[in-house]
């Protein structure tokens, strides 16, 4: 597995060759050419904000479909809490739950109910590795990708539990493999998720071997069935929620931190101030800080791409729907298979996560010297006017590109227009020597 | 002679704003260049402090940072009003900044101690009235 799978992709038909994306791409990982942007894929962090910004909605996310379930004898839906915050005036999880399993889904397992244990975990862990300080949060995939390839100083600093879907898929499938007596294979845990990040989380985890995740839909695409179902099943509810507020605040910007019920943390959401917390992190500039709970989208996980309702609408939603809710249900849970997971899963990552140096211009140090000055002498020729004419985000990344073998000078308009006048100059100059040479 | 590469920035007095954009320049270079993360941190924390020291005490001056395939070289200039006693200023929690400056959370005494503990060498030339060289190396 070459963990850079990306999950946002391009749908060419549609790509007009505009700049938005280039210039939106928090790790400049997308170029036009040829007309059609194009995303290096080792550089993508699937943050999602070109699928934000592109006007011709060229930029879409892979996710399944619900015939995924056709593929399973058994299915669990694995909810996330943003589900919650697109449906009005709810104030029973369990219509919701219900109405999954209406759907087609043999069980529901609450991600909610995960992320309680990951809070307790996370809890003790904060505690007892104060040489960690501060720890930074890994549920959001794009946050652990973007640290992996820019960041390699902030490596130690991650907090190495899984996050509340990948436990979330682990307890639902022992749950399932002992209520069945299925083998693992005919049981499909499919996650109902906000974002594009989880789908390549899913196929390529960092930080644990393989995931447990077998599908991923789209909240967007869930939503307009569901709302269909819900009231219709008002008479047959199930009781199937697991989760309490904490659970569910991990919807939320800063429900994973105050989950830890400490004071010392930061929590940040949106891709661009995520960056200016972890530049700060790297330079020390941090003083007694724990935890930091980083998001890559505006609002936390409300805020994702394959959401309907908008990020603050949602959150005021949660926020609402939690508000009689008991703090946390882990410890009213007293189900014989939940404890039995307790036991049987490991919670915590089972593997490192490696500095992937994608960004390194050379070889070996007197290469890179070579090809940085090289860099330096080409932006000192570019305008600095990043106008992206060429396909590049600005000059600097055109002079990388360059120096990296994948672009040329001309691609600057700038420089372009410049060769041209120099080149019509001597045209002139010389059709002016043969008219007068003729004139002898 | 190895080869290496300078570049120069330029620093902005009373900009707190803008103090920080050097090193940062700096570090993304150098993530490029593939210098160990463990040097990385060392020069961006190192020139970071510097930065802002020039814009507290010197109304600014030039930075200019040597890579080499050996070490890092950066020297901090400044037209400022030069360093009463070099030996003071080195202690721990001696700070000559202003009232104005402690209140944005400067000025705790730490910056050349810390400069100084970041990297494997500092010098530190100044005159009265005329200015200050500060001199660090990180070795790679």
């Amino acid at each position: 597995m070459d963990k850079f799978f990306t999950a946002v992709q391009l749908d060419e038909d549609l790509c007009r060759g505009c700049i938005n994306c280039i210039k939106r791409c928090p790790t400049q990982a997308i170029r036009v050419r040829n007309g059609r942007a194009v995303i290096t894929k080792q550089f993508c962090i699937d943050c999602g904000e070109c699928i934000r910004v592109c006007p011709h909605h060229a930029k879409k996310a892979v996710f399944d479909s619900l015939d995924i379930l056709k593929q399973y004898e058994y299915t669990v839906a694995l909810p996330a809490p943003t589900l919650y915050g697109q449906l009005n005036n709810l104030d029973d999880i369990n219509i919701v739950l219900t109405a999954l399993k209406s759907l087609g889904f043999d069980d529901v397992y609450e991600v909610s109910g995960a992320a309680e244990l990951v809070s307790e975990l996370s809890r003790q862990y904060v505690e007892e590795h104060k040489e960690q300080w501060p720890i930074v949060s890994t549920a959001c995939p794009s946050i652990v990708r973007l640290i992996r390839v820019r960041f390699p100083n902030l490596i130690p600093h991650l907090l190495p539990i899984q996050a509340p879907v990948d436990l979330a898929a682990a307890i639902a499938r022992r749950n399932a493999m002992e209520k069945t007596g299925l083998p693992s294979e005919k049981i499909g845990i499919i996650f109902i998720s906000p974002c594009p990040a989880k789908v390549s989380a899913a196929r390529d985890p960092l930080g644990i071997e393989k995931s447990n995740i077998d599908g991923v839909l789209a909240i967007k695409s869930v939503y307009p069935k569901l709302i269909g179902i819900m009231p219709k099943i008002l008479d047959e509810i199930e009781e199937l929620a697991i989760s309490g507020r904490i659970g569910i605040g991990w919807g939320i910007c800063g429900g994973e931190a105050s989950g830890l019920l400490r004071e010392n943390y930061l929590a940040a959401d949106g891709i661009e101030n995520v960056i200016r917390v972890l530049e700060d992190l790297e330079d020390e500039k941090f003083s007694n800080l724990e935890f930091i709970e980083l998001n890559a989208c505006s609002g936390g996980c409300v805020g994702g791409v394959l959401t309907v309702e908008n990020p603050y609408v949602a959150k005021v939603k949660l926020k609402r729907l939690v508000k009689y809710m008991p703090v946390a249900r882990t410890h009213l849970r007293k189900d014989e298979g939940y404890e039995k997971a307790k036991r049987e899963i490991d919670p915590y990552w089972n593997e490192e996560v490696e500095y992937k140096p994608v960004f390194r211009l050379g070889e070996n140090m007197r290469d890179n010297i070579h090809k940085m000055s090289r860099v330096e002498e080409l932006c000192s020729i570019f305008p600095a006017l990043d106008c992206g004419a060429c396909g590049a985000p600005t000059c600097q990344a055109l002079a990388e590109d360059i120096v990296r073998g994948v672009a040329c000078e001309q691609d600057c308009m700038y420089v372009l227009r410049q060769r041209l006048h120099k080149l019509s100059d001597e045209i002139s100059m010389l059709d002016r020597t043969e008219t007068n040479g003729g004139m002898k | 002679m190895s080869e290496c590469i300078e570049l120069r920035y330029e620093v902005s007095s009373e900009d707190f704003t803008r103090a920080g954009e050097a090193s940062s320049n700096v570090k993304k270079k150098l993530k490029q260049m593939g210098v160990s993360p463990a040097a990385i941190t060392k020069v961006a924390i190192a020139m970071y402090e510097g930065e802002i020291n020039m814009v507290i005490h010197a109304d600014g001056g030039h930075i200019e940072v040597t890579i080499s395939e050996e070490e890092i070289e950066i020297k901090l200039c400044d037209r400022g009003p030069g360093i009463q006693n070099v030996e003071k200023a080195m202690q721990a929690g001696y700070s000559t900044a202003p009232d104005n400056i402690r209140a944005l959370g400067f000025g705790a005494g730490m910056g050349l101690p810390n400069m100084k503990k970041y990297t494997d060498e500092m010098t530190i030339d100044t005159e009265i009235g005329v200015g200050t060289t500060v001199t660090m190396k990180v070795k790679l």
